[in-house]
């Protein structure tokens, strides 16, 4: 599998570490159950997929991949937190 | 049809024509008590005991391929009780238990061969948790031998002892641990539920879980409507998705893990050995094929394949600990869907919706399980109480923090395991 960095260009995915699904990290105070939702809970879909990788061997830049979970087909690739990131 | 020596020389004696179908195929009736999902080790072995122990068998198990094609048919069929962490170290050890005593009770050769499993260690950080390991094995009741160098060199001559990197200081032996014959053992429990009335229902795709006021009213299937009072879900890999249909998100992330298989070979390697330090594992099945594996692919996942990557690294690893290994072909590989937990460990609860139950997140470590999982998730929906063996395995446990069993010590989190 290549993941198509933004910086790079398409790589191997072993020169990535893998980051987990791409999720809104809640406000400190935000309260158990949002915490809970967070750490643990997620909707696994067989399907597409929202997750940050990080580039350790490459630019080090965190991407933001959109990738089927069924397929590994990659939709859409950009810099975590950047312009069209969630 | 009871199966038996006798049996065997008459059918052999008079042209194998009395063997019948091992189960039924029945058509869903309209009303069950229990409906379990999932016609897996673990939801066969749930309806098998739900008869054999609770005398219940108005239940259907609905399976939405055929029976024991998920992971009880993709795993490397290791059976073993060598867990440090309570909650665990008790549940293992009451499934080892139930194994020991399966082929009588189910009367099904399964192949169950005790034939020791070696977890080796490398330096001496390592060896005070092997020894820490195997004081809580026996303090459970099961049995750990510490083996020193000598010791493994002994019993396991083909491997690279004085390996550069990993060079080998001993092992933490476990001699009941071993492997199975895993189709066996889903066929097993299905012959056995069948047997005592339980409707084994294949084909048959559960697509969605009906609820009112707060309670499970019955499924949705494509094979139509089916009430049941009470629905076990044992869906492994796709626990995720059976859940959501009631409306509940787990704590689950879907990862693949891969096994290989080389050719059939003469017997070389006698036990089950593990190599934590390369993550590899590997063992011989009977008909001579070297069984081995490794870590996760280590991303979420449903392709049921490897990539190639992983796959890479566990040849590695396997070069590295038995430079022999390399001479061997390898056949075949293949890639299972684990639900993986947070905490690397399994969930058997009650679900918040109420006649829903739970029995999920078996990560890498499902097949051992199978009987223990079956039998004590079997006391939770007829009794619903937990059975004491499995009284850790709690839903609540991530929220809490409270009974987390993470036994590489590493923390509860996602991608960790």
């Amino acid at each position: 599998m290549r993941l198509p960095c933004p910086i790079c260009g398409p790589r191997d995915s072993r020169e990535f570490i893998y980051r987990g699904t791409a999720l809104d990290r809640p406000a400190p105070d935000a309260g158990t159950e949002a915490w809970e939702e967070y750490l643990h809970l997620r909707d696994n879909p067989a399907g597409p997929i929202r997750e940050f990788w990080y580039h350790h061997a490459g630019c080090t830049a965190w991407i933001e991949v959109t990738r089927n979970t069924a397929t590994h087909e990659i939709s859409d690739a950009v810099l975590a937190g950047g312009e069209g990131a969630a | 049809m009871r199966f038996s020596a006798a049996r065997i020389l008459k059918e052999g004696l008079t042209g194998n024509r009395g063997w019948r179908p091992h189960w039924r195929s029945p058509e869903p009736k309209p009303d069950y008590d229990i409906i379990i999902v999932g016609g897996g080790g673990h939801g066969l072995a749930t309806a098998y005991y739900l008869a054999r122990t609770h005398g219940l068998t108005n239940i259907a198990v609905l399976e939405k391929g055929y029976l024991g094609g998920g992971n009880v048919g993709r795993n490397t069929t290791i059976v073993r009780a060598n867990y440090a962490m309570p909650g665990n170290t008790e549940f293992y050890s009451h499934s080892l238990k139930l194994w020991e005593g399966l082929e009588q009770d189910l009367n099904y050769n399964v192949m169950h061969s005790q034939r020791g499993v070696i977890n080796l260690f490398h330096s001496d950080g390592q060896r005070d948790y092997a020894v820490r390991r195997a004081n809580a094995m026996l303090i459970q009741g099961d049995d750990a031998i510490i083996l020193d160098r000598d010791g493994v060199r002994r019993m396991l001559p083909y491997l690279d002892h004085d390996n550069a990197r990993f060079p080998i200081y001993g092992g933490l032996y476990h001699p009941r641990g071993g492997t199975a014959r895993h189709d066996a053992v889903a066929w097993g429990f299905a012959r056995g539920a069948d047997m005592r009335g339980v409707d084994l229902i294949q084909n048959c795709e559960v697509t969605g879980i009906d609820i009112e006021h707060g309670r499970v009213t019955g499924v949705q299937t494509t094979r139509g409507p089916i009430r049941a009072k009470k629905i076990g879900l044992a869906a492994a890999g796709r626990s995720s998705q059976v859940a959501a249909m009631a409306g509940l998100r787990l704590p689950i992330e879907s990862n693949i893990l891969q096994a290989f298989v080389t050719e059939g070979l003469k017997p070389v390697i006698d036990n089950v050995v593990t190599f934590g330090m390369g993550h590899f594992y590997i063992s011989q099945s009977d008909k001579g094929g070297l069984v081995f594996g490794g870590d996760l692919d280590y991303y979420a996942s449903y392709a049921a394949r490897g990539n190639l990557p992983a796959a890479e690294h566990v040849m590695e690893a396997g070069m590295a600990l038995m430079p022999m290994i390399g001479k061997a072909k390898v056949l075949r590989s293949w890639g299972g869907i684990v639900d993986m937990t947070p905490d690397g460990s399994p969930i058997i609860d009650k679900a918040p919706v109420d006649g829903l139950y739970l029995n999920c997140g078996w990560c890498y470590g499902g097949f051992k399980a199978t009987p223990g999982s079956g039998h004590t998730f079997a006391h939770l929906i007829a009794t619903d109480t937990p059975h004491e063996a499995a009284a850790g395995l709690r839903l609540d446990r991530f929220a809490s923090g409270i009974g987390l069993m993470d036994e590489e010590g590493t923390g509860s989190q996602h991608n960790l395991h």
